[in-house]
């Protein structure tokens, strides 16, 4: 009786057993691989210099995981395998150099601005931060309690306004869908998202943005397997060539 | 076990039912392992947690009743009656079951947006449903109603309409037979309908943030909120979702207990 049901059930173990092997198999070949969390606003510019960087790097792949820099700095805390990390802050920067995580110490390689998002026709007829503060408009912003959220309260507060958003989105991207939409009129974002949204929202630039400017932070992880690879990498986002690509995409210079 | 089945189970089912019943398990107990407990009354208990908390139950609770209020007549058409293209309309109905919420809230954002599909002539009538709480209801009662549906929809099939048929040839009225005959027979698979209806609705995010956006007190739901202090307080995320996990737990207890008592 048990022979016959150990006999059913070899399959399944023998599954169960091959599972981690096969799984390992996946990822065995000759490739070398370089893991680059960035901030999510980093997408189009991280794409643009990972393909140049294999380009130069016969046999090497760069693996891009963008996201939150909060949601990064924790996957990397968590023991996630990233060899490069590139913050859209310093504040989440300075979380993983607490836990004494960096490779080096970080460089700045960009700066972002806010600018106004409306859509394209701007229905609301905005043309100045100032603009903002009028109640019948459906203004969006991010939360406080993220990046984007606290520059748009230190612009608000450089130029002595009160904004009262309709609501207080967890991310760009989440603002973003709101103007594309036509559910909101305006929305402060960075110059960058403007510039990557295309023809779906237009831009209305402000003086007071200069008030509050974001640096982006870059460093080699710790105990990276690639080290040597992931330094590379950070100093091709500094060089020339990488800088260019990044000021093409509005960003700043550090 | 209290009663003793003629066929036994394989006993091999033991091994893959423990491991997936572990596997549902363990996440729970180690969000309970994670808990800053010093300070979790202090956590729970601020402000912004209070007012995400009765946003996320007021909202739960009238999506719940929209739900009932238009699950009932859809799950007795769709079970009662024969049309033709019923299997397509049941899938559609169903669809949110499998759609990502956030593809729900789309659709509700150019449904009923400020330029959506019907939203500009309801703004003609001098409301609009951007950024209110009735956004909130309104893609909780999308993501919700399915699970309304199938459950009593279910349920009167079960049930079948012998009893419907005699109470119709002694003369009541159709009327007369749905609320006395149909509705008590369906009782029991009603109220589960309702208490899945209404824990999805608890645990609604992703429609929520795509048509409703994010602000204290109007549309920050608890799952929103949780999202959200996981950016700057990741402690006081995890207190809330302990909190929403309680909830959860006592209104599928408390649903079980109202089953056996009907």
């Amino acid at each position: 009786m048990l022979g016959r049901m150990t006999r059913r059930l070899l399959p399944y173990l023998a599954l169960l057993l091959l599972a981690p092997a096969l799984v390992a198999c996946g990822g065995d070949d000759d490739d070398t691989t370089v893991t680059v969390y960035a901030a999510a606003s980093l997408k189009k510019t991280f794409e643009q210099l990972a393909s140049d960087f294999e380009a130069d790097h016969d046999g090497v792949t760069v693996e891009l995981v963008f996201g939150g820099s909060s949601d990064l700095v924790s996957q990397i805390q968590n023991g996630a395998e990233a060899d490069v990390f590139a913050s859209a802050d310093t504040a989440n920067m300075d979380k993983l150099t607490a836990d004494d995580l960096q490779g080096q110490d970080p460089q700045d390689f960009a700066t972002n601005t806010l600018q106004i998002a409306v859509p394209p026709d701007n229905p609301a007829d905005v043309s100045s931060l100032q603009d903002l503060a009028d109640p019948a408009l459906d203004l969006v912003l991010c939360a406080p309690d993220v990046p984007c959220g606290a520059a748009a309260q230190g612009v608000a507060e450089a130029a002595g306004l009160t904004l009262d958003p309709d609501s207080e989105e967890q991310s760009v991207t989440d603002v973003l869908g709101k103007i594309t939409s036509g559910q909101g009129d305006a929305g402060l974002v960075y110059v960058t998202d403007v510039l990557a949204a295309g023809d779906d929202v237009m831009g209305v630039e402000f003086p007071e943005s200069a008030d509050v400017v974001n640096t982006y932070p870059i460093t080699t992880v710790e105990d990276s397997d690639e080290s040597d690879l992931a330094q590379e990498f950070v100093e091709l986002v500094l060089s020339d060539s990488g800088q260019k690509v990044l000021t093409d995409a509005g960003f700043g210079a550090p | 076990m209290g009663q003793t089945r003629a066929v036994g189970l394989p006993r091999w089912v033991v091994v893959p039912a423990a491991l997936g019943a572990l596997f549902v398990l363990l996440p729970l107990v180690a969000i309970v392992a994670q808990v800053d407990w010093s300070n979790f009354w202090g956590l729970i208990t601020s402000e912004s947690s209070r007012t995400a908390l009765w946003l996320s139950l007021r909202t739960s609770t009238a999506s719940t009743v929209v739900c009932v209020l238009i699950g009932v007549p859809m799950a007795l058409v769709l079970a009662r009656t024969s049309f033709p293209g019923q299997g397509v309309v049941r899938s559609v109905v169903l669809l949110p079951l499998v759609l990502p919420p956030v593809v729900g809230g789309l659709a509700l954002l150019y449904t009923f947006g400020k330029r959506g599909l019907i939203g500009q002539s309801i703004e003609v009538v001098g409301t609009t449903v951007a950024f209110s709480t009735i956004a909130v209801v309104m893609a909780q009662v999308f993501v919700a109603l399915p699970f309304l549906v199938v459950s009593l929809e279910g349920a009167l099939r079960t049930g079948g309409e012998r009893y419907e048929v005699v109470a119709a040839s002694l003369g009541a009225g159709p009327t007369t037979v749905f609320l006395r005959v149909t509705l008590p027979l369906a009782m029991p698979g009603l109220v589960s309908g309702a208490v899945l209806a209404f824990a999805r609705s608890l645990g609604e995010f992703g429609a929520t943030v795509t048509f409703a956006g994010s602000k204290e007190g109007v549309t920050r739901t608890l799952p929103l909120e949780i999202y959200l202090q996981r950016e700057t307080d990741p402690d006081a995320a995890i207190a809330l979702a302990l909190v929403l996990v309680v909830v959860a737990v006592l209104v599928i207890g408390l649903a079980r207990q109202g089953r056996s008592a009907l």
